[in-house]
């Protein structure tokens, strides 16, 4: 690690660190010889994973916090900025380099059955990455699939199942299988458990769980919902419109969110001990985000937030550091005697 | 709660012919649904409670599917017997559905004026500009801002949470007594989820709609039912007000269900505790037998519960749970059940 010495004692720990990360789209929709207009789904979002540990990002749909864990991955083309995983620049390599790099960084997809191809068979599945990544003999390999197939639960003999004779939760197990079978360090996880049954949720979150301790494995945890978040993960970023508008560890953000839109996403979630009451309670936030085409000018949450002031749609706000380690990105959030005061408050029922 | 039922569904059976013979995907299903009232159908998928939505409004492709016996009464009218000239009428008009997935209801060659309008077309006696006013009228109800523009918009034009509130213009249009919600949020994210129950909060309270809605959310349960009805691969295992099933959950099933959820704040800083769990998966529908179809799941099946169906039983007023547990002779195993 000693190629960056400019890098902190806390960006050293960590394995992912993402600095300023643009990714933007072209949609080409201007008339003859003008640039094509770009989507800014990404906007310059920085933040670290420490080793071992499951960062979240929450936001909702269109925040970009898909396209970022892709530009993490380089699934995606990166506009600018860097990622640097361990001690490998990913947004440096290219070709055959980036290929091998991608065995340290995997993604499990939200989509468990669109996530699989129809025509092959489980151990298929969970073998391919080995073939591709010329992973260990064809024994090697057929062992390694066995073991995979016991860690997340499923038999050995099912790997001759295809993948429509598997109910989701199980296909989802598939999909973490592959997933670890390069013994990646970074498991990026989409929404993992949004197209599971209750039921099967419990279960599919606690194998993630037991994996992490197992394995040692690094989550980037994408996800909406804010109850399975608080749940598993140690950080938390929160994306609005391709920026990160808070960021801090579980506990802060959890017991006292500072960013408007962190609360009101907070007050959102329906409660089983909430019921009624909670939604009378609730913040509502009007409307729908605006168009990352041409984002408004000053904070981007300016024109939903209960609370902004004429001057908020002014200037962007910088992403601060109002307390130690946690992050907002508002004019409004002051810092008095070291605490930092949230503008909107709401009481859980 | 003494008021007269919109809707009075008795022993609802459906049964689906394939080639492995005959699956009945309901077994008897029977819940009553009055004016002002929210009833949340709960459930995993394939429990039947889509199933049961369908049904009410005669939507079943038959063949393969058939309505084998029961009564869905609307008033003194019993549906299942009316001619489908009748149903017609009915439907989209007294008794509305929204459906799951705004992606993929909605026809994209139409612009969502057109669509919210046929219904008007069909059921009033409204002419085109009236037609067009009611529909613009529409859109403002459920929140569209500019609705003179957004109704001559295609659907591709609109985000996930628009086209749902398109959705649920086109399903009020003919201010319907009966509004069968299924999954209406479940594509959306949660700051539109909240805004659309309030929406359906307050068309309810301003017209008197009786809901029906299809989820398996506890948390939009806890915040948006009257009534509860738990189902479990085609039959009614617990039905009661959402307080009595959310804060005293009878079935061991329905316990599984609230449990095992993270629930937001429960944990706020706290340590992580492992989620508790519901073991397996919900039977095939041919594994289906003369027993209580929840048994291999359950840490209190006996033998009893793997050879008898169990009935529905009133345990307190108006809350109902089918299980062994609780028949009069195994009273005692009661205080076992983990809460």
């Amino acid at each position: 690690m000693s190629a960056f010495p400019h890098f902190s004692e806390r960006q050293r720990q960590s394995l992912v660190s993402v600095r300023d990360l643009k990714i933007h789209f072209p949609v080409g929709k201007r008339g003859w010889g003008q640039p094509p207009e770009l989507v800014r789904a990404v906007d310059g979002v920085s933040f670290d994973v420490a080793r071992g540990r499951t960062m979240a990002i929450v936001g909702e749909s269109g925040s970009g916090k898909t396209t970022t864990a892709l530009g993490v991955l380089r699934l995606v083309p990166v506009t600018s900025g860097r990622v640097q995983l361990g001690g490998l620049d990913m947004t440096a390599l290219e070709g055959e380099p980036l290929r091998q790099a991608r065995r340290h960084a995997q993604i499990v997809f939200q989509d468990p059955f669109s996530a699989l191809n129809p025509r092959q068979r489980a151990g298929e599945v969970v073998r391919s990455p080995l073939e591709l990544m010329r992973i260990g003999s064809k024994a090697e390999r057929e062992d390694r699939v066995d073991e995979l197939f016991l860690q997340v639960g499923l038999r050995p003999e099912q790997k001759q199942l295809f993948p429509h004779q598997f109910s989701g939760g199980q296909r989802q197990r598939i999909n973490i299988a592959r997933a670890l079978s390069t013994k990646p360090q970074l498991v990026v996880c989409d929404e993992p458990v949004s197209a599971l049954d209750v039921a099967i949720r419990a279960q599919t979150l606690n194998l993630l769980s037991r994996l992490q301790q197992e394995l040692g494995l690094t989550y980037m945890f994408i996800s909406h919902d804010m109850a399975v978040v608080e749940h598993l993960s140690d950080d938390i970023s929160v994306m609005y419109l391709g920026q990160i508008v808070e960021q801090a560890p579980r506990r802060p953000f959890f017991t006292r969110p500072l960013h408007p839109y962190s609360v009101a996403l907070m007050s959102a979630v329906p409660t089983v001990s909430g019921g009624r009451a909670r939604a009378a309670q609730r913040i509502k936030l009007m409307g729908d985000p605006p168009s990352p085409i041409s984002p408004p000018p000053g904070c981007r949450f300016a024109q939903r937030c209960p609370v902004a002031l004429p001057e908020c749609s002014q200037a962007l706000p910088e992403l601060r550091e109002v307390e130690p380690d946690h992050w907002v990105r508002c004019h409004r959030v002051e810092t008095r005697c070291g605490v930092a005061q949230p503008v909107l408050q709401w009481q859980a029922a | 709660m003494t008021e007269q039922a919109l809707l009075h569904v008795e022993d609802l059976r459906v049964e689906f012919k394939t080639r492995r013979g005959v699956a009945s995907v309901l077994n008897g299903v029977s819940f009553q649904v009055r004016p002002r009232e929210t009833l949340c159908v709960v459930g995993e998928s394939g429990c039947g409670k889509s199933m049961t939505a369908l049904a009410l409004l005669r939507l079943i492709p038959t063949p393969p599917g058939k309505i084998a016996s029961g009564r869905v009464l609307y008033g003194q009218e019993d549906l299942l017997q009316a001619s489908p000239a009748r149903m017609r009428e009915i439907r989209g008009n007294r008794i509305s559905m929204i459906f799951q997935e705004p992606m993929t209801s909605l026809n994209p060659v139409y612009t969502v004026g057109q669509q919210i309008a046929e219904a008007l077309q069909l059921h009033t006696d409204l002419n085109g500009s009236q037609v067009r006013q009611r529909t613009i009228a529409m859109l403002r109800q459920v929140g569209i801002s500019a609705p003179e523009r957004r109704v001559d918009d295609y659907p591709h034009q609109m985000s996930g949470g628009m086209r749902q509130r398109v959705m649920i213009a086109m399903a009020l249009a003919c201010e319907p007594e009966v509004l069968i919600a299924d999954e209406p949020t479940t594509a959306l994210d949660v700051t539109v989820q909240a805004q659309i129950f309030d929406l359906l909060r307050q068309l309810q309270a301003d017209r008197g709609t009786a809901i029906v809605m299809i989820t398996h959310d506890m948390g939009a349960v806890a915040e948006m039912a009257d009534r509860v009805m738990v189902m479990y691969a085609g039959r009614v295992i617990e039905e009661g007000t959402a307080d009595q099933v959310l804060q005293q959950p009878l079935h061991p099933y329905t316990q599984g269900l609230i449990a095992c959820l993270p629930e937001l704040g429960r944990s706020a800083g706290g340590q992580r505790a492992v989620l508790p769990e519901i073991p397996g998966m919900v039977p095939s529908i041919w594994e289906l037998g003369s027993n209580c179809a929840f048994h291999q799941r359950c840490a209190h099946a006996t033998d009893q519960c793997r050879s008898q169906v169990p009935a529905m039983v009133q345990k307190t007023q108006g809350h109902g749970v089918a299980c062994w547990l609780y028949q009069a002779v195994q009273a005692q195993a009661l205080e076992e059940v983990p809460a």
